[in-house]
């Protein structure tokens, strides 16, 4: 699972009403070699919610230097794109789970894909 | 077949069964391009990128007869042909027949019964600057060709389509397919329905085996999606494909990416129910493109309770667990479709869906609407005799309002899909009559097959 996809979930548990962001625990991690695509960075951060992107990479442990705010024109600036890239598409979570914040309900993560099934009696 | 584009003329080669496909692809293209239409280069660019049409060509010409041809082409401005004739250009010219094959001698003739036409340059068969073309139509039936063509065209070819991509994408040669993994041309015929584009975000609720993802991916659209099928998703079980019994290691949907060198646009997926939404409000996705379960090859399913099945214990959740499913109405089906399209599409982005139709009844009315979409085509695919799935394609006009998820309620559209699994019921109950047994395993690839023959 990558931190792109993860900004956008949130728990869906019956009930819950702050369910974002999903805290992740992860067992595993990779970081893989994604090709950096400066449009598509820029396309999406307008899509993000900064906070929870930065809260997802301190979990993981893997912030580095990424400011704890958008920073102005950052269509342009290459340095800040190829942070933003690693962070949104080669940082993987392989193992472990998202937790709901609010039930505390965790939704299993394996061989990269997260499972959000909900059982028959939270749906 | 002339398919006439604002002032100018476009012979689309090979009629075939996608002919209406195509005239929605032109005008999707179209709409991408946002200016009034002119062929110049990046309309050809644009050309080859249809995936219906093998050619396309600007007519000059065209009539019943030869003779008309000739009348045709003589009224034909000669402004407009001397830019492709004068003498310092090269051509060369190219005999095309539907329905029949003619001798080398014949198609000398005719070259040669053209010379009323004001070439100029010079002929360059190995690389011409310019290619013109005269086709000739003997119809479609290949067991009654008649002596004299019902048709002829000329013009200036343009460019090549791109049915040859859907051979190299062709579902045979791909690493993980499925019972219902999409056509490729059709696959590539939705993602230009949904005008996808280079560093898009496109989402697939029902993605399978990836099919759509794939397509979509090949224009440069980075991709998602969920199923609610844990196996599926993994690339585990029971494999498709004929003399193999389970799949294998690297049989998922990011390998179908990387198969085609289309990896770095795979972003995630997951098993998730895709009436249950796990996404945050907001506009995320730029189309959404998808192909939902009709209830036959592929069943139907959302988590639910059923009061018979057994709970697992509290607070134990195992990782593969497979939440007990119950049947979803096709009607639910399309309403949580649109709704859910409402809420997560960018303004003006595009929903494509298949929506399965049972021939007999079906009307207009029956394509669900939502008030925040308008309906921009409706196309046609028949399966059998009494059902056919439609291509639908919606664009996003307005943001959506608290009450209008609930508005389909009082609709009368609503009905048709109502009762549990109607269209199942519908589709069977024709088989039934003639087998005399309860079937469900449709031989799904075989309708479509028949159909996808070229």
């Amino acid at each position: 699972m990558k931190l792109l996809t993860h900004n956008m979930l949130t728990s869906h548990v019956k009930g819950v009403t702050k369910g974002y962001p999903l805290l992740i625990k992860a067992t595993e991690v990779k970081v893989n070699e994604v090709e950096f695509n400066p449009q598509f960075v820029s396309r999406m951060i307008p899509k993000l919610e900064w906070s929870a992107l930065v809260q997802a990479a301190e979990e993981l442990g893997h912030r580095q230097d990424l400011p704890g705010e958008l920073v102005a024109d950052y269509e342009t600036n290459e340095e800040f794109l190829k942070k933003v890239h690693r962070i949104l598409l080669e940082v993987e979570v392989l193992e472990g789970c998202l937790q709901c914040p609010e039930s505390g309900r965790e939704f299993p993560i394996s061989r990269g894909i997260p499972n959000m099934l909900l059982n028959e009696d939270e749906a | 077949v002339c398919v006439s584009v604002f002032q100018w003329s476009l012979v689309v080669h090979e009629f075939n069964k996608y002919f209406y496909f195509l005239l929605q692809e032109i005008k999707a293209l179209l709409a991408l391009r946002g200016k009034p239409f002119i062929p110049d280069e990046k309309f050809k660019e644009k050309i080859k990128s249809y995936y219906t049409s093998r050619s396309a060509f600007e007519l000059w010409g065209h009539g019943q007869t030869h003779s008309e041809l000739r009348a045709s082409l003589l009224s034909y401005q000669s402004e407009n042909m001397s830019p492709f004739m004068h003498k310092d250009s090269t051509y060369r010219i190219n005999i095309y027949t539907f329905n029949k094959t003619l001798e080398f001698t014949d198609r000398i003739k005719r070259i040669d019964a053209l010379d009323y036409l004001p070439f100029e340059g010079t002929v360059n068969l190995k690389s011409p600057q310019h290619i013109f073309c005269l086709l000739e139509d003997y119809g479609t039936d290949p067991n009654n060709i008649p002596e004299h063509p019902n048709s002829v065209y000329f013009g200036r070819w343009l460019a090549d389509g791109q049915r040859e991509l859907i051979h190299s994408h062709s579902v045979k040669n791909r690493h993980f397919i499925g019972n219902t993994s999409m056509d490729a041309g059709l696959s590539f015929i939705m993602a230009n329905h949904a005008k996808v584009k280079e560093n898009d975000l496109v989402f697939d609720p029902f993605v399978g085996t990836g099919s759509l993802l794939v397509a979509c991916s090949h224009f440069g659209a980075y991709v998602c999606g969920t199923d609610i099928d844990y196996n599926t998703i993994h690339g585990r079980g029971r494999s498709s494909r004929k003399n193999q019994k389970w799949r294998g290691p690297d049989e998922n949907i990011k390998a179908n990416l990387r198969q085609y060198g289309t990896e770095k646009t795979f972003l995630d997926v997951m098993v998730s129910d895709s009436s249950k939404s796990v996404w945050r409000e907001a506009a995320l996705f730029d189309a959404i493109i998808t192909d939902p379960p009709y209830g036959i090859r592929e069943s139907t399913r959302r988590t639910g309770s059923h009061k018979d099945i057994t709970k697992p214990p509290d607070g134990i959740y195992l990782e593969s667990h497979i939440p007990v499913s119950q049947a979803y109405h096709l009607s639910d089906i399309f309403t949580d479709l649109l709704n859910f399209s409402a809420h997560h599409l960018v303004m003006g982005g595009r929903l494509v869906y298949w929506l399965p139709v049972y021939r007999p009844e079906y009307c207009e009315e029956m394509v669900p609407l939502n008030p925040c979409f308008q309906l921009i085509s409706n196309c046609e695919q028949t399966l059998s005799s009494h059902t056919s799935r439609r291509l639908i394609t919606m664009e996003k006009i307005k943001e959506p309002e608290e009450l209008d998820s609930l508005t389909h309620l009082a609709d009368p559209r609503f009905s048709p899909y109502q009762g549990h699994n109607a269209f199942r019921e519908k589709y069977f109950s024709g088989l039934n009559k003639r087998r005399g047994k309860e079937d469900n395993k449709l031989d799904f690839n075989d309708v479509q097959s028949k159909n996808a023959s070229r």
